[in-house]
């Protein structure tokens, strides 16, 4: 198999994934979403009409108002189509459609920070704050991983070694969430250093608003670097183990390279493909963690965008953050896919 | 790679690790089993019922914390077996609920309220009144009953902040050298008589029935001396004991995570070894519906089943299982390809052998280490997904869980507010319920993969 054909199986599976996801999402809050479209529309009828004193002052009695009206909605549903149950076919090819090209419609009760309430504008106002914090955290959890796990690989059973692997395996039990909780206590009641709650105070419009955003993602980042990167180290160390046991290091440690050289350069390039895997998928799955990593911050991103949403039963949001998620999700694990295949021959070839 | 169950089990015993990890374990089933016992089901099913928990103070911090500080914090109390004394003297007849306790605290009680229910005919006067310590007899209460023809049963509470305690404490003011304005019952009753500052020692709280040419019976009193610390874990904002949210939900998280690990690794076995076993098309087909399943994003998923489903804890164990088996599935598959290569496989399948027989027979117990590694691996992860469903308020509200009592402290405010002991408890409980599978798992993958082992 070539890479030309490994790449197209890739991208129809993963597009076939989307499909999936989109049509399980539409079809678990179909029937909510449909009476709340058709309320929607009963209202925006309703107050046409009766924003318009003549139509109401050429009816004789209010009961012929009434029907009238009600004749309208009536009409203004089967126009859009809404006449036809949600889970017949063309409706659910329709919303699909509509949610492809990212037409979300708009939302409930939550609006962006400018007060638009369409969904797309409310996720493309959050999404830049979720990729800041999380991009930056994986970014310095992998250095930090990459970097320790490489010396504890290197050195098994010595001093870091055994911290790495013992702190490694304690941080992956406690939850990001309720550590999120411990440092907000510390540092925010007991010590106040850090804002308890990571939203700027300030309008986004302000030209300091750049710098109140970074001064109060510092509490979120320590937290979520300090349980991640335990992880990724021994995940790192692991990988290393196995790889300072094959032949090709040994031989080199025979002819006389240098120790650092070895792990730096020869040892860690033969890890590489695993851990860039990892990376991208570590990537896309903190997102995902960012629903609660987030809703206990406060921290404006899409993450508490969700938590909001299901809280208050938004559907259109609840669809559009999923969507959205589910794209970025399917990308990196598409990249990790494509990077496994660019460094690894034998994965195109099996 | 197949190893025998007697060797696995040498070498955990000598894994220092895995030992530790099943200690933990022991200890959670002790507490589980402690907490069904201890702690009948009906007091954990009252949990989310506000009027269960009315007689506990708010916020009150842990009684134990007391003993690391200088300023002892007032205890909450709740008295509720008084000394009993009844005498007759021609007509009247008196019946006397004496509540005798110490107070050895350094602030102030935030209230006290006495609690009753008297049965009698005509109209007694209630009395209540306090002995201090500084010898000092405090009239409290002097009120009759509403008046009754006939025997009756009138149940009250008398609280602190009435007004007529406030009146009679001013009447007595000559007892005090400082200015009882704007001060409050408990703050007067339990201050010495030469400064307002809380006065140490034995009270005791006597509360008189007399009644003229009748039987008169209190019943169910009970004096509450509100305080601001209570049991071993303190309360919360909605005055719930938190001791027995914490018990009960050792063995609610066992069962989720347990149940979950097990499931979701059988169903991983089952269906990787079937399709590694099969091969081909077969093979092919479910290795794609494994890609769908997997490339699905759990936690968004999770809420949404959750919000428009159930939250009910089975159904949710149900959701953990179906993102849970995918990656069991992807390793089990490979590993039943190449153990389909050995030569005993073959002579098996020549035979004649059943394919059912050969999986059952062959292939799945050569798989069960790993197997076993994977539950254990597993537990922790599912049981930090249902706590993070709880904490986003999606939890189910019949089986409080340590999620959903970290969910109320998030709502509460808890962490900004300082309320360690609402946060710290359950956090810790997660994450010990977590260490112990991590070590045990931990210990088993070493047995399972000698590659680890260097």
């Amino acid at each position: 198999m070539g890479l030309k054909k490994f790449v197209a199986t890739r991208i129809v599976t993963m597009f076939g994934v989307l499909m999936v996801t989109l049509l399980l999402t539409i079809s678990l809050v179909g029937s909510n979403m449909d009476t709340i479209l058709k309320q929607g529309v009963a209202y925006q009828v309703r107050t046409e009409i009766t924003s318009d004193p003549t139509i109401a002052s050429s009816f004789s009695s209010t009961e012929e108002f009434d029907a009238y009206i009600q004749n309208q909605i009536e009409l203004a549903t089967e126009v859009l189509g809404l006449d036809e149950p949600w889970y017949s076919p063309q409706r659910i090819g329709l919303t699909m459609y509509k949610i492809l090209l990212l037409d979300f419609g708009n939302a409930t009760f939550l609006t962006s920070d400018a007060g638009s309430p369409d969904v797309r504008e409310i996720i493309f106002e959050k999404l830049p704050r979720t990729i800041l914090l999380f991009t930056t955290a994986t970014i310095i959890i992998s250095v930090i991983g990459i970097f320790l796990g490489a010396l504890s690989g290197s050195k098994v059973g010595s001093v870091v070694d055994r911290i790495t692997s013992s702190f490694a395996i304690i941080s992956s039990s406690f939850p990001v969430w309720w550590i999120g909780m411990i440092m907000i206590f510390v540092f925010a009641f007991m010590y106040q250093i850090f804002p308890a709650r990571a939203t700027p105070p300030i309008p986004a419009s302000d030209p300091n608003y750049f710098f109140s955003l970074l001064y109060h993602m510092t509490l979120p980042l320590i937290t979520i670097v300090m349980i991640g990167f335990g992880a990724w180290a021994y995940l790192v160390r692991n990988f290393m183990v196995g790889i300072m046991q094959e032949d090709f290091i040994m031989s080199k440690k025979v002819i006389g390279i240098s120790k650092k050289k070895i792990i730096y350069t020869h040892a860690l390039k033969n890890a590489a493909p695993p851990i860039v895997t990892i990376l991208a998928l570590s990537l896309s799955g903190s997102l995902g963690g960012a629903i609660i990593t987030e809703a206990v911050f406060d921290w404006p991103g899409m993450g508490r965008l969700y938590f909001e949403a299901i809280t208050v039963m938004d559907l259109p949001v609840i669809i559009g953050a999923t969507y959205i998620l589910t794209v970025f999700f399917l990308v990196s694990i598409f990249i990790a896919d494509l990077l496994y295949g660019y460094f690894d021959p034998r994965v195109r070839t099996a | 790679m197949s190893i025998s169950p007697q060797e696995i089990k040498n070498e955990f015993v000598r894994s220092r690790v895995g030992i530790a990890g099943l200690s933990i374990l022991g200890i959670l089933i002790l507490v589980s089993i402690t907490a069904m016992v201890a702690i009948p089901s009906e007091t954990f099913s009252q949990w989310n019922n506000p009027s269960n928990w009315i007689s506990y103070p708010k916020v009150a911090i842990p009684v134990w914390v007391n003993l690391f500080l200088i300023e002892k914090i007032p205890e909450h109390k709740i008295l509720q077996n008084p000394v009993e004394k009844i005498e007759t003297s021609g007509d009247i007849s008196l019946v006397s609920h004496q509540f005798g306790f110490s107070f050895d605290y350094d602030d102030f009680p935030n209230d006290f309220i006495y609690e009753f229910s008297a049965k009698y005919s005509g109209s007694p006067l209630l009395q209540i009144s306090v002995i201090r310590p500084d010898g000092k007899t405090l009239n409290l209460v002097s009120t009759s009953l509403p008046y009754s023809n006939t025997e009756t049963m009138h149940t009250e509470r008398v609280f602190s902040t009435d007004d007529s305690i406030r009146k009679n404490l001013f009447l007595q003011s000559d007892e005090f050298d400082f200015s009882l304005n704007r001060l409050s019952a408990e703050d007067i009753v339990f201050a010495e008589s030469n400064s307002h500052k809380p006065l140490k020692g034995n009270y005791l709280f006597i509360v008189n029935l007399y009644g003229v040419n009748s039987e008169n019976q209190i019943s169910d009193s009970t004096l509450t001396i509100g305080g601001k610390a209570f049991g071993i874990m303190g309360t919360d904002e909605l005055r719930r004991d938190l001791a027995i949210g914490l018990l009960w939900g050792t063995p609610l998280a066992l069962f989720i995570g347990i149940v979950v690990a097990i499931a979701s690794v059988a169903m991983g076995l089952v269906y990787g070894v079937y399709a590694g076993y099969r091969g081909k098309k077969t093979d092919e087909v479910m290795m794609r519906f494994n890609d769908v399943i997997y490339a699905l994003p759990a936690l968004p998923f999770l809420i949404i089943l959750s919000v428009t489903i159930s939250n009910s804890i089975f159904l949710m164990i149900g959701f953990l299982t179906i993102f849970g088996w995918v990656g069991v599935a992807k390793v089990s598959r490979s590993m039943a390809l190449q153990i389909k290569t050995r030569g005993y496989i073959d002579a098996a399948e020549m035979m004649g052998q059943k394919k059912s027989k050969i999986i059952l027979r062959h292939i799945l117990p050569q798989l069960l280490p790993y197997a076993f590694a994977s539950i254990a691996i597993s537990v922790p992860a599912a049981i930090t997904t249902e706590a993070g469903l709880s904490f986003l308020g999606l939890g189910d509200p019949s089986f409080p869980t340590w999620g959903q009592i970290l969910h109320d402290a998030n709502v509460f405010g808890a962490a900004s507010r300082g309320l360690w002991w609402w946060i710290m408890p359950p956090g810790v409980m997660i994450a010990i319920t977590g260490l112990a599978f991590v070590f045990i798992g931990n210990a088993l993958d070493v047995i399972v993969n000698p590659k680890l082992r260097r």
